[in-house]
């Protein structure tokens, strides 16, 4: 009598291998990847853009491009092999036994396909109930997702839903077959951090009450923290580091975890915020030893000596590293120092913000006289606030809320609708007038570095335009230009190099130095981080920071992610769609927040620490649309402690609060200050 | 399937249509050199003659040598294809990219009256321009010209709409650069590779366009040599002799394949690294 | 969706106002006064005068225009100087001589080049694929006066006489004789035609199935035809729609070029008429016509396609 077999793991990946066919030459994306998924557990894999995570979920579900060859390892579902699997029996797997959500939900909905008949379609093709059964079973699942008002959903087009409901969707299609797995490549990036939030909270919850598991990828390690029950870490196609989600976090044994860890600003300024040197390998030829080796602050000869094999700290805790004992003993990086550095206390003014209006979308004569006219877009509505010499003004709030609008309008990129913004010099206090001077005094730093330099000029032209249209000469031009780059640590042979042979970070920085060209006093960045990758945001900080205080600058530094903000900025504004609800100094908006919205913007940002505390603010609904925004105070709908009719009504105006807090709430001050303390948590 | 035919046969298009277009250019340079006889000799008695050892693709109904006159029509052709689609550059790159930029009103107002014009088919809008001015070659090179002209003003300017939100033209305006720089200096760069595969893909309409008014008798004027006009003066004698007609319609169907052939490759060329 | 169709519908009226003045313009205003063009060799400056007083040439413009656009609006169309009637008797006729044409050369191509397109973009890269192509290269890259002189010189010369080389015949002559007139330059014409719409809807439904929702279709599960029938059609096709009303105007260029090589009595050839004849009264009302109709054509295809598209029909 044979032994019942044990439950073989819902996932087995055994030394994959996968790889590329390029002209360039072989793109090893994946080496000798090993881990396995237990049913009903999250295994999150962490990594960075190039580190293959993609690769693997497509690889698993076989739907890698046609230059894409696995050469090499298995992968095992509930014991079956899928890689050698017929056409008929893998569809018969897709959707059914594992199913997959990825980025962007806008597009993987069908556009002319209602989306109850989307989830509908799963049930059909495998079969697994009739035409009103299936119909019947989506209504049940999107009720599942956390859906409100099922049936009128599942009549809705995917265009005439948010993004958050789209990816519930998305989600609620996924598990309508009843998958054992369930892949997640990245489903909340470019969603808002409070939609994120109601997500991860839905995917926890499905996996206490479905047994599938669940294999979680993203590049945000505070997402995965919160989520997951194990996690693997990714770098350049290997798999350097497994283990259970609390050791891997307060105990990495791998150096790249390490700096990953160490890379994220940390909201409570406990740890340091370094960033890691170097950069990703080129995957066509990647070197011997081991493949961080180049990075490595443990690196010592023997790691370039053939790869290390996984070792084994501790059961079920294993790192590719030669030296793992010495990076799991070293203690934490040293405290985080503020990198705010006022160079002196002043009271100076730079720029002058008052009762500024933007709305866009204005409805021509034509509408309106056909009576077909739509309100304008509310953009930015009668926000008052200054920007001190020397300091670094945050402006935090989730997409919409403006505040991208507004460092266009403080630029002048974009004229504004009602009230005024002025800016003044430094030495002489005196308002600019002219637009020449102006535009040499005020500049901007965007967000994406792909897009904010021009793909068909050379560095050396982006550089010497700004320096020539304010008429420096030829030859001091040059020099500058040479300048410029050293300042921003870059080397003088990137001067005759196109944007496209740059990493972003590098891109970041010749945006930095094309903003610095011209000697501003004011610089707006909008989002100057976003785009990069964690291991290279800690660098750029460093040289913004650095930049601010040799040229001694005011900086208004547009985020929405407030534990970086923590770490930079003086004062912090927050914004919600359109409005400024609150601002403060820093020490002022983290202990504690005021407005029932930062509360719950704070508590909603995930923490790479697994054993932070729950959310305890949850903001029910979508945010309202910016052309009919709500009477009164703007964030009623939403609000947790709406106190009745008077936020209805009336609109708050931004008064003084405590100290040198300005807000804009009917709560009285007494029960604000009396609210339990927001830590950021996890679900 | 290896990777390298799989990359030549994506390829195809672009190398096929880069030979036959380099035959062609090679012969109608060279056509002074390579041809025997005058564009305009006439031999009444070798009228309507087969291809043979005297003339190699046979003579018209004035017993001119269709050889010469194939080759010698390639010029007017490629003449006629390659100026028009250039004044149609000439006058769609800055209305459109103007326009795109602009946005608002002015936009709405430009691209109704450029959808009017597109409201004609090309053919009758030349047709309109050439009766209007009298035919020649000149005026229909005028006339295709003119119709290619908001057909690409549209494609510009939707190019246009695509790039004037990047930052990096932000940026540009944010610093001060003035309004012509940043459509000129900045964006403009930027739209050559899409420019490049218009213009070359209508330029092969253009040459038949050019050859459909000398069909019609409102292009190219006799003598010159002109494949549309050779036809049109083969129409009478096809069942006498079907070479005059047979000559210069291959050589324009050759030709045309040819341009869209390369055109085409070099979209796909294109859009498959971008 | 009321809003998407009042709007366009003004833009479409905008449009056509733009025409007849471009129509008016051009054949008015560019060298040569319209009187020039009438009188040709016989313009001595006392004919010249003598015909503008006559045809009111001598009046502003502006009222010119008005008063023919006015005419045109209230069904007096003109009279034609050369056939020596009224316009309106003679356009009615060629206009449906040329619509039949028109008719047949669309049909075939819903019928023929739609699903040829289709299998072209489902077989991409294959055999069949590359057939597909290549013949809808030719199709587009050959003049349609040679292809309609190449049809006449092997289906209707002296030998194989299968078809008459030109010309029209009345129902009333047979209905084989009537067809027998039709077929070479309905054929010609669908040639051309068929060509660009292959090669358009292949291209729109590659693209479909290069989406990011047809990849998450076959993730589910779908079966290959399923993919292709449920999501790929139904949104690759409906660029076709607006294919085929922009083909419209191809084919109203096209069709003065066949109508002119088979001496088929319809619009094309009366506008080529109106031209050697320096008609210009008949030319206008001709060539606005022709514009007319496609501009219409197009907001048509432009409804159609909003009504199947859900993301313009429930804003």
């Amino acid at each position: 009598m044979t032994p019942p077999r044990e439950p073989s793991p819902a996932l087995e990946i055994e030394r994959l291998s996968v790889s590329f066919e390029t002209p360039r030459g072989e793109v090893r994306a994946l080496r000798d990847v090993t881990f396995d998924i237990e049913a009903g557990e999250v295994f999150g894999v962490a990594g960075e853009s190039g580190s293959g995570k993609s690769t693997l979920a497509y690889a698993i579900m076989r739907d890698l491009a046609p230059n894409a060859r696995v050469v090499g390892g298995a992968i095992r579902c509930a014991g079956d092999d899928l890689l050698g699997l017929a056409p008929d029996a893998l569809r018969s797997i897709r959707g059914r036994r594992i199913a997959m959500v990825y980025q962007d939900p806008q597009s993987a909905l069908n556009p002319s396909m209602r989306v109850g008949q989307q989830i509908a379609e799963v049930l059909e093709i495998h079969a697994l109930a009739s035409r009103s059964g299936a119909a019947a079973r989506a209504l049940e699942l999107l009720a599942l997702v956390h859906i409100p008002d099922p049936p009128a959903v599942a009549r809705a087009y995917p265009h005439q839903l948010s993004g958050g409901m789209q990816q519930r969707v998305v989600i609620a299609m996924a598990l309508a077959g009843n998958p054992g797995l369930l892949i997640m490549d990245e489903p909340t990036t470019g969603l808002d951090v409070t939609t994120q939030a109601r997500i991860l909270e839905l995917v926890a919850d499905l996996r206490h009450n479905i047994g599938a598991a669940i294999l979680y990828i993203s590049h945000d390690l505070a997402v995965i923290a919160q989520v997951s029950d194990r996690v693997g870490i990714l770098y350049a196609g290997e798999l350097v580091e497994v283990a259970s989600v609390a050791r891997l976090f307060h105990h990495p044994a791998h150096p790249y975890t390490r700096g990953l860890l160490e890379a994220l600003p940390d909201i409570d300024l406990a740890r340091g915020f370094r960033p890691i040197r170097g950069r990703l390998p080129d995957l066509t030829r990647i070197p011997e030893g081991c493949v961080f080796a180049p990075r490595c602050d443990f690196v010592e000869d023997a790691c370039t000596r053939g790869q290390p094999a996984m070792a084994t700290a501790v059961q079920g805790h294993a790192a590719r590293c030669l030296r793992w004992e010495m990076v799991m003993a070293m203690p934490p990086a040293p405290q985080g120092r503020r990198i705010a550095q006022r160079s002196r206390e002043t009271a100076s003014t730079v720029a002058s913000v008052q009762n500024l209006t933007k709305h866009y979308d204005e409805p021509s004569a034509l509408a309106r006289w056909l009576g077909l006219a739509r309100p304008p877009v509310h953009a930015v509505d009668d926000v008052t606030f200054d920007v001190r010499g020397g300091e670094v003004l945050a402006l935090v709030g989730e997409s919409g809320c403006g505040k991208t609008t507004l460092g266009r309008v403080l630029v002048r990129l974009l004229p504004l609708t009602a009230g005024a913004a002025s800016v003044r010099r430094r030495e002489s206090g005196a308002e600019i007038t002219s637009d020449a001077e102006f535009r040499r005094v005020v500049r901007i730093v965007f967000q994406n570095p792909d897009s904010s330099l021009n793909p068909t000029k050379r560095i050396a032209a982006i550089l010497d335009r700004p320096l020539a249209i304010h008429g420096v000469s030829r030859p001091a031009r040059r020099a500058r230009v040479r300048e410029l780059l050293e300042a921003v640590r870059l080397d003088p042979s990137y001067l005759d190099r196109l944007p496209r042979a740059l990493s972003g970070g590098e891109k970041q920085r010749v945006a930095i130095a094309r903003a610095f060209a011209t000697g501003p006093e004011l610089v707006v960045l909008d989002e100057p981080l976003s785009a990069l990758d964690v291991s290279s945001q800690a660098s750029i900080v460093d040289l913004l920071m650095e930049l601010r205080v040799r040229l001694d600058a005011s900086y208004v530094f547009i985020s929405h992610d407030l534990s970086l903000v923590r770490h930079v900025a003086d004062r912090i504004g927050v914004m919600y769609l359109g409005k400024l609800v609150e601002l403060g100094t820093v020490d002022e908006i983290f202990s504690p927040p005021y407005h029932p919205y930062t509360r719950a913007l704070l508590s909603s940002i995930p923490v790479p620490d697994p054993s932070a505390p729950a959310t305890t603010v949850r903001l029910e609904g979508a945010v309202p649309s910016a052309r009919r925004p709500p009477s009164g105070c703007r964030f009623h709908t939403r609000c947790p402690s709406k106190l009745g009719r008077i936020c209805e009504e009336v609109e708050p105006p931004l008064q003084r609060a405590d100290g040198t807090r300005w807000l804009a709430c009917h709560i009285p001050l007494e029960d604000l200050r009396r609210e339990p303390p927001v830590r950021p948590g996890n679900a | 399937m290896t990777t390298l035919a799989a990359v030549a046969r994506a390829d195809a298009p672009l190398v096929i249509g880069a030979l036959i277009l380099g035959c062609v250019l090679v012969l109608t340079v060279l056509a002074p050199l390579v041809t025997p006889y005058g564009v305009a000799e006439q031999s009444i008695l070798d009228r309507l003659q087969r291809p043979g050892a005297k003339h190699l693709l046979g003579t018209d109904q004035y017993g001119r040598d269709l050889l010469t006159r194939t080759l010698f029509g390639g010029r007017t052709a490629l003449l006629l294809g390659l100026g028009a689609v250039a004044l149609g550059l000439l006058l769609g790159v800055p209305i459109g990219l103007a326009s795109g930029y602009a946005g608002g009103r002015t936009d709405e107002v430009v691209m109704r009256v450029v959808d009017a014009f597109l409201s004609f088919p090309a053919l009758l809008m030349a047709l309109m321009i050439v009766t209007a001015l009298g035919a020649s070659t000149a005026h229909a090179l005028l006339a295709i010209g003119v119709a290619n002209a908001p057909g690409i003003a549209r494609i510009v300017r939707s190019q246009t709409l695509a790039v004037k939100h990047e930052e990096f033209v932000l940026a540009a305006r944010a610093q001060g650069d003035s309004q012509a720089y940043v459509m000129f200096g900045e964006i403009l760069p930027n739209l050559l590779p899409p420019i490049v595969i218009e213009a070359t893909i209508r330029i092969g309409f253009a040459i038949l366009a050019g050859a459909s008014l000398s069909f019609l008798g409102l292009g190219v004027q006799p003598p010159t040599a002109d494949w549309g006009l050779m036809i049109r003066e083969a129409r009478q004698h096809i069942f006498l002799s079907p070479w005059p007609l047979l000559c210069p319609g291959a050589a324009l169907a050759l030709t045309i394949v040819g341009f869209n052939l390369f055109g085409d490759g070099v979209r796909d060329r294109l859009a498959g690294r971008a | 969706m009321a809003h998407y169709v009042a709007r366009r519908a003004l833009l479409i009226a905008l449009v056509l106002v733009l025409i007849s003045l471009i129509v008016f313009v051009a054949i008015h205003v560019l060298p040569g006064s319209a009187a020039t063009l009438i009188l040709g060799e016989y313009a001595t400056p006392e004919n010249l005068r003598a015909l503008e007083r006559d045809m009111g040439l001598d009046r502003p413009l502006a009222v010119q225009y008005a008063a023919w656009i006015g005419g045109v609006v209230t069904g007096d169309w003109g009279y034609s100087l050369a056939m020596k009637q009224p316009v309106t008797a003679i356009i009615g006729l060629r206009l449906r001589n040329s619509a039949l044409l028109a008719s047949f050369a669309l049909v075939a191509v819903v019928l023929v080049a739609i699903p040829l397109g289709t299998l072209a973009a489902l077989r991409r890269g294959r055999w069949l694929d590359l057939a597909i192509l290549t013949g809808s290269y030719l199709g587009i890259s050959v003049p349609e006066f040679v292809t309609g002189m190449v049809l006449i010189l092997v289906l209707a010369g002296p030998s194989l006489h299968f078809f008459p080389t030109g010309d029209y015949a009345p129902l009333a002559a047979g209905l084989r004789t009537w067809l027998s007139h039709l077929v070479l330059p309905a054929l010609t014409l669908t040639l051309v035609l068929l060509a660009h719409v292959i090669r358009q809807t292949r291209s729109g439904l590659v693209e479909v199935l290069q989406s990011a929702y047809v990849r998450t279709a076959r993730l589910k599960g779908a079966t290959e035809r399923r993919v292709v029938v449920r999501h790929a059609l139904r949104n690759g096709l409906l660029p076709a729609v607006t294919v085929i009303a922009l083909d419209l105007g191809y084919l109203m260029g096209g069709i003065v070029v066949v109508e002119e090589v088979f001496a088929y009595p319809g619009m094309g050839r009366l506008i080529l008429y109106a031209i050697q004849n320096r008609d210009v009264p008949l030319l206008q009302v001709s060539i606005l016509i022709v514009a007319a109709t496609y501009t219409v054509a197009n907001f048509a295809a432009d409804m159609v396609y909003a009504w199947l598209d859900p993301r313009i029909r429930y804003r």
